[in-house]
C-alpha cells in the first residue's frame, strides 16, 4: 500500500509546460481524515499527529513532506517493533499512496512526528499541518489537540 | 610407512574435527552456552538494583513482591510508542476497576538523563494514577533491563537530539515476583486484561 517513489520533476515539467492555472497532478484528490494528536508537557519533547489520508483520485500521490507553524521539523516516522519486542523509529521517507487507497498514520506506526516545538501543544486547541506533496500540491488540516492519554480520534 | 603416516594424519585430522564439533556444541548448545537474547525474565527476587520512584522514594524489585506487578521501559520523550502504551495501560487498569489497585504498575525509564524524578512525576501524572514512574542512576537502571532481559540503545537523531530503543514490552509477575506472561506492544485489550487477570488470580492460588 505504501512504497517509496521519486517524481521530484514532476512540478518542473508542468511548470515549463506553461500552464497558468496550477494543475496538479491528483493531490486535489487527497481527503485527510480523523486527524488527531496528543497534548505535550512543554516544548522540549516532540509532539506526534495521526490521521488517515485517502487518495480519492486516479492518479498515485506521493506525500513529501509536511509543515506547521507549531513545529520547526515536522517529518513523518515510522515506530517499527522487531520479534525481539525492541521498538526503535526513524523518518519514514516520501510516501506513494495508489489511487483509491489510504495511508493511516496511527500510533505504533508512521505518525507525524513535531520536533522542535515552537510552542506547547495544549488540549483543546488546533493546529493547521500541511502536506507537501510531489506534484506541488498542498493540502492543509486542522489537528485537534486531544489530552497526553488520548488513544484514537475519540480521546 | 607413508601409509601409516597417513593413517596417523588421518586419526589426528579425525581428532581435532571431533574436539572442533566438541568444543561448537559445548558452547552452543551445552553447558559453555551463553544465555539466549530474549530469554525469560528473572524472578523479581532474583533482580537488584536501586531506583527512585516519581515522589521520592527509593524503589527495588523487592518492594513489588507481594502484590501482582505489571513493569514496563520507555521514556518521556518518546513520542508515539511510549504515550501509546502508557494510554493503552491505563485502558486496561481501567477495565480492571478496582482490581488495578491491587497491583503495581511501573513505568521504568530508559533515559536517565532527561527523565529526572520530576520529569517522571510530571508525565506519569497524566495517566493512571496507579502507574508509578522509575528512574535512577544509568548504572543501576541497566541492571534493571538486565533483569528483565530488555534492552535499550541511545539512538542520535537529525536534530542533534537523541532518541531511544527500547524493548516495548509489558511484564507480569505474580505476587510472588515469578513471571506470568509478557504483553506484547500493541496487543488488542481483549487478549491484554484476561492476561493480567491471570496475574491477579496467580496471588490468590498463591496465598491459599
Amino acid at each position: 500500500m505504501t512504497k517509496r517513489s521519486y517524481i521530484n520533476g514532476l512540478p518542473l515539467v508542468l511548470l515549463l509546460s506553461g500552464m497558468s492555472t496550477p494543475a496538479f497532478a491528483g493531490s486535489e484528490d487527497v481527503v485527510v481524515e480523523n486527524a488527531w494528536s496528543r497534548a505535550s508537557i512543554g516544548v522540549n519533547r516532540p509532539g506526534a499527529a495521526y490521521m488517515t489520508v485517502r487518495n480519492t483520485g486516479e492518479d498515485a500521490v506521493t506525500l513529501t513532506g509536511l509543515a506547521t507553524p507549531l513545529a520547526m521539523m515536522p517529518e513523518i516516522h515510522e515506530s517499527k517493533t522487531n520479534s525481539d519486542g525492541v521498538s526503535s523509529m526513524a523518518p519514514a521517507g516520501e510516501i506513494t499512496i495508489e489511487p483509491g487507497q489510504s495511508v493511516a498514520l496511527e500510533p505504533g506506526g508512521l505518525h507525524a512526528m513535531l520536533m522542535k516545538l515552537q510552542e506547547p501543544m495544549t488540549e483543546g486547541e488546533n493546529f493547521p499541518l500541511t502536506l507537501t506533496f510531489s506534484d506541488g500540491g498542498k493540502v492543509t488540516v486542522e489537528v485537534p489537540i486531544l489530552g497526553i492519554a488520548a488513544r484514537g480520534p475519540e480521546g | 610407512m607413508q601409509r601409516r603416516q597417513l593413517l596417523l594424519y588421518g586419526a589426528a585430522g579425525a581428532g581435532v574435527l571431533g574436539l572442533t564439533l566438541f568444543v561448537g556444541w559445548w558452547r552452543v548448545d551445552g553447558p559453555g552456552a551463553p544465555e539466549p537474547k530474549g530469554q525469560r525474565p528473572l524472578p523479581l527476587s532474583a533482580m537488584e538494583f536501586r531506583l527512585t520512584d516519581h515522589e521520592e522514594n527509593e524503589v527495588g524489585p523487592g518492594n513489588l513482591i507481594g502484590r501482582p506487578t505489571m513493569v514496563f521501559f520507555g521514556f518521556t520523550y518518546c513520542p508515539d510508542v511510549c504515550p501509546t502504551t502508557l494510554s493503552d495501560i491505563s485502558g486496561w487498569l481501567e477495565e480492571l476497576g478496582d482490581e488495578a489497585s491491587e497491583m503495581n504498575v511501573v513505568f521504568i525509564t530508559v533515559d536517565p538523563e532527561r527523565d529526572t524524578v520530576e520529569a517522571m512525576a510530571e508525565y506519569v501524572g497524566y495517566f493512571h494514577p496507579v502507574i508509578r514512574g522509575w528512574t535512577g542512576p544509568e548504572d543501576q537502571i541497566a541492571r534493571a533491563a538486565e533483569g528483565f532481559r530488555a534492552s535499550y540503545e541511545r539512538v542520535p537523531t537529525e536534530g542533534g537530539d537523541y532518541t531511544m530503543n527500547h524493548t516495548a514490552s509489558v511484564f507480569l509477575f505474580d505476587a510472588k515476583g515469578e513471571l506470568v506472561t509478557m504483553i506484547d506492544y500493541h496487543e488488542p485489550r481483549e487478549f491484554a486484561v484476561p492476561k493480567i487477570r491471570r496475574a491477579l488470580t496467580e496471588d490468590v492460588e498463591g496465598a491459599t
